[in-house]
């Protein structure tokens, strides 16, 4: 097993440690972090259920290895509310309704914070383009889009 | 509508698990850890149909942390997971039936080397011959790979003299239909947790539906008395029937895991093997026949349904049952003749998806209706009004439809609001966009069928401080029975909604109320917490009429307050009186369903206590060059009797949309030589948010006078008849009658062309 020094931010918190350089990135932030809110729903890339923001890039744990983050600012969704939209985001997905079994709820916000943060004017059909990397199987999606919507409009 | 004063119930409010969802701090099956626990995996058949010689795992114990494996000789009680015919082993002894199947188990400290062992460990087999086409298994010469003739389950309905009536009708018409799986794709896959306990107990945190059948399982396989398992609902992440039986199968799993190496055993499934082995929506196939007058009085109905079960029984009788009961359709009709099959397989076993049965048979009928309708140069809609079921009709099992029926009035929703008398179809280049109606009745809860199971429990204790614990017996699995039942506690209580604590089950806590499944939930736990509320409602509402020095029916209640004159209490002050006097805080509820019949002999009965109702129009673009298919809108209304929570109903009637037009048009499992080829989300194709239509949805609330505060059922009826409505809209946009689901790009393309 090889060793790696990892260096790295995650949700504002200066972190260093020694990992084995095969982990996946995943596995670091549920495992070692132990930060269970970022989910594992397909493990290749096609749910985004394990979405997180990474130097302000959404993208799928599942798919990178921990050493990847080395140097970088990594965010999850426990450490969304301190950047704008965050809170917005958390409230507008509660009172819209956007959220059932709620398994896919961290990747969404997730990926609505990138498209928020990159583009505070999208429109829906921008809000929608921008989702389309996160599967959810409970809501048919409208009440994510408006919540996404009441969040930028916050 | 709403002319009673509810101050909880009928009200929007946000969800009660919302926030920590939305945090990322709601604990799932796969976020638990318990100290030294290991991780299982399955070891499974590589084949369709195999003879087992042995299993060796000499190669996985080199594996750094590998503790061991678990076969069929490690199952303690009885090799039989209690299903419904119980013909499933927990673990294979001799023969595994389909691809995927776990033939052993490995445990190890992590789920990386549980993942290596399993892959080292090998099956030595000698290959069977297999069955892959259930009519094929249906004939006389076919394999037999279950009982003498490949048949699971088998129903009839006779109601009339069909065939005789045929011969009396102006036009008859007839056509096969098939549909295809669905797989569920809830967003977190199976997961178990076994953790056994010091006195020889054991706790399974399960992802589940059904907690009581995770319970039957785990005493089964560990050959434990029941009051020795307690199974914990862990959050689960979605559902929509397939976490409702094999759950149970995963949990018995990681519970022998446990049993052995007498350590908390984690069996957490890759979205690759819960494709493989986990339950799927039936493969159909129909011949559907109706006869009707040159006016359009549909005079009998003539249906063959048989379902592909896969290798083993798990639900499909059931499955089987309510798609008989519903597979004439939501109309008036004399003469009727159903018989339908499910057919044993040697493929994944199919089990409950939403709508159970009524999605594959409704395609097929309410497709037919509208060729009928064709036939006789009618619109579909007033043919179908001639015909449907209103209050006083009859259905296919001669129940008398006597209360609570909204359906004609849906109809006339939807026709209006989509502007289909006026509508025609539009051409724009290649594209064709019309409109297309189907509608649907359902049998909320278990019916006659499942009967023995129509019953619930719920516990509600009334802390001195005013807060109230409430314990059920039914699932939270998304669709938000924390939330509706919460406020039928509170309006019962008249406590304010921040009072009320509803938890995930725990089976130690609360009577076996069945499963939670069949739109059952807010009819069967709502009533359970309304008989446990009722007792309490009455001491404190004396005790809050004492306090206000006024007569009990002279106070009014309100939102967590009582009001006589200017003076009012509030619901802690009420509560601390009541345990001041020493009065009882907490209660036992128990509901059992009115009563139901149905007479196997010929299939008449009163099938189900209540029926919920939907309409749908498609406004559906079909690309006459490619096939492919653009729903634009879906125009709904329901009937689900009073709505607890609207903003919830809308919610469930999103979901189950977009789940019925994803089985509609794009979502398609391929097994071919009875191996599954795109058991993954890049191949197996979901509606993402691109894909979504608008929704434009409508209720009307017939009451059902024994539903709690008059609800009926609501989560299922959405996702049923959404395929029909589509394919009746591609028929009127281009022409062509399709018959199978999903209506492929491809496969409409070559309709269109065999047209021209």
């Amino acid at each position: 097993m090889k060793k790696f020094h990892l260096c790295c931010t995650v949700n504002g918190e200066k972190i260093e440690k020694e990992i084995d350089s095969s982990l996946r990135l995943i596995d670091f932030i549920r495992d070692d972090l132990n930060l269970k809110g970022t989910k594992e729903g397909c493990g290749e890339g096609e749910c985004g259920a394990c979405m997180v923001l990474l130097d302000g890039k959404a993208v799928n744990s599942c798919l990178m290895m921990a050493v990847q983050i080395h140097k970088k600012n990594l965010v999850t969704i426990e450490g969304i509310h301190k950047h704008k939209y965050g809170r917005e985001l958390k409230d507008s997905f509660v009172k819209e309704a956007a959220v059932q079994c709620g398994f896919c709820t961290p990747g969404f916000i997730i990926a609505a914070q990138e498209i928020l943060a990159k583009n505070p004017k999208a429109s829906l059909d921008e809000i929608k383009e921008g989702l389309t990397g996160n599967l959810c199987r409970c809501t048919g999606y409208e009440n994510i889009f408006k919540a996404v919507d009441k969040a930028r409009k916050k | 509508m709403n002319k009673e004063n509810f101050s909880f119930v009928g009200k929007s409010l946000d969800r009660v698990d919302a926030e920590i969802k939305a945090e990322g701090r709601a604990l799932y099956g796969d976020d638990l850890d318990f100290p030294g626990m290991l991780y299982a995996a399955a070891v499974r058949s590589p084949r369709p149909r195999i003879r087992i010689k042995s299993i060796d795992d000499s190669a996985a114990r080199k594996v750094e942390g590998y503790a061991g494996l678990v076969s069929y000789k490690d199952v303690r009680g009885i090799n039989k997971w209690p299903v419904v015919l119980n013909d499933y082993p927990f673990l294979p002894q001799d023969e595994a039936r389909f691809h995927g199947e776990t033939v052993a188990l490995v445990a190890a400290s992590s789920r990386r080397a549980a993942k290596k062992a399993a892959s080292l460990v090998k099956i030595n087999f000698e290959e069977l011959p297999f069955i892959e086409d259930p009519l094929k298994a249906l004939e006389k010469d076919s394999v037999k790979i279950y009982g003498k003739d490949n048949v699971i389950s088998s129903f009839i309905i006779k109601k009339g003299d069909a065939e005789k009536a045929f011969k009396d009708c102006d036009i008859v018409i007839e056509k096969e239909f098939r549909t295809n799986y669905q797989v569920h794709a809830y967003l977190e896959t199976q997961t178990a947790t076994a953790v056994p306990e010091s006195g020889g107990e054991m706790t399974v945190y399960s992802s589940t539906q059904c907690p009581f059948y995770v319970l039957d399982a785990v005493a089964a396989a560990c050959g434990l008395p029941n009051n020795k398992v307690k199974i914990i609902q862990s959050v689960t992440g979605g559902g929509f029937g397939g976490k409702e039986d094999v759950p149970a199968l995963v949990a018995a799993h990681a519970a022998l895991c446990a049993l052995k190496f007498k350590r908390p055993v984690r069996l957490a499934y890759d979205r690759k093997e819960d494709f493989m082995s986990m339950s799927k929506r039936h493969p159909s196939w129909s011949r559907v026949k109706y006869g009707a007058d040159k006016n359009g009085r549909i005079k009998a109905c003539k249906v063959k349904y048989v379902l592909d079960a896969g290798a083993y029984s798990t639900l499909s009788p059931i499955v089987l049952w309510r798609g008989t009961v519903h597979a004439a359709g939501p109309y008036n009709i004399e003469n009727i003749e159903i018989e339908t099959y499910a057919a044993a397989t040697n493929k994944v076993p199919c089990g409950a998806y939403r709508g159970f049965g009524q999605p594959q048979i409704c395609f097929a009928q309410e497709s037919l209706i509208d060729d009928l309708a064709e036939k006789l140069a009618m619109d579909p809609i007033d043919l179908r009004m001639k015909n449907m079921l209103k209050t006083g009709d009859r259905t296919a099992t001669g129940q008398k439809i006597d209360d609570s029926c909204g359906l004609k009035e849906l109809a006339e929703i939807v026709r209006k609001k989509s502007g289909w008398d006026k509508s025609k179809v539009q051409t724009n280049g290649d594209k064709r966009r019309a409109l297309g109606f189907s509608c649907v009745y359902y049998g909320v809860g278990l019916g006659a069928k499942g009967r023995y199971l129509d019953r619930a429990g719920a516990f509600v204790n009334i802390y001195r401080d005013g807060s109230v614990q409430v314990n059920v017996g039914n699932t939270e699995m998304g669709q938000g029975a924390l939330t509706v039942l919460s406020q039928i506690a509170a309006e019962t209580l008249n406590a304010p909604m921040k009072n009320i604590k509803l938890s995930e089950v725990d089976t130690s806590k609360v009577p076996d109320s069945g499963p939670t499944v069949a739109s059952r939930t807010t009819l069967m736990s709502g009533n359970a917490i309304i008989e446990a509320c009722l007792p309490l409602r009455e001491n404190i509402f004396s005790c809050a009429a004492s306090m206000l020095k006024a007569g009990k029916n002279q106070i009014k209640a309100f939102g967590g307050f009582f009001y006589f004159g200017k003076r009012k209490v509030s619901f802690e002050e009420a509560v601390k009186e009541c345990w001041a006097q020493r009065l009882k805080m907490s209660e036992q509820g128990w509901y059992v369903a009115p009563k139901t019949t149905f007479d196997i002999k010929d299939g008449q009965g009163d099938a189900y206590v209540i029926y919920s109702y939907s309409a749908d129009i498609a406004d559906v673009e079909v690309d006459i060059k490619t096939g492919e298919k653009t729903v634009h809108k879906i125009y709904a209304a329901y009937d689900v009797g009073r709505l607890i929570n609207p903003k919830l109903a809308y919610a469930q009637a999103h979901g189950g949309i977009l789940q019925g037009m994803g089985w509609a048009i794009m979502e398609n499992l391929v097994i071919k030589d009875g191996i599954m080829r795109n058991p993954n989300f890049t191949d197996y194709v979901l509606p993402i948010s691109t894909d979504v239509p608008e929704y434009d949805i409508s209720f009307v609330e017939k009451l059902y006078k024994h539903g709690p505060y008059k609800a009926k059922g609501m989560g299922e009826v959405p996702l049923i008849g959404v395929a029909a409505a589509i394919r009746n809209a591609v028929k009127k946009a281009c022409g062509v009658s399709l018959t199978e689901a999903p209506m492929l790009a491809e496969k409409t393309l070559k309709a269109v062309k065999e047209k021209k």
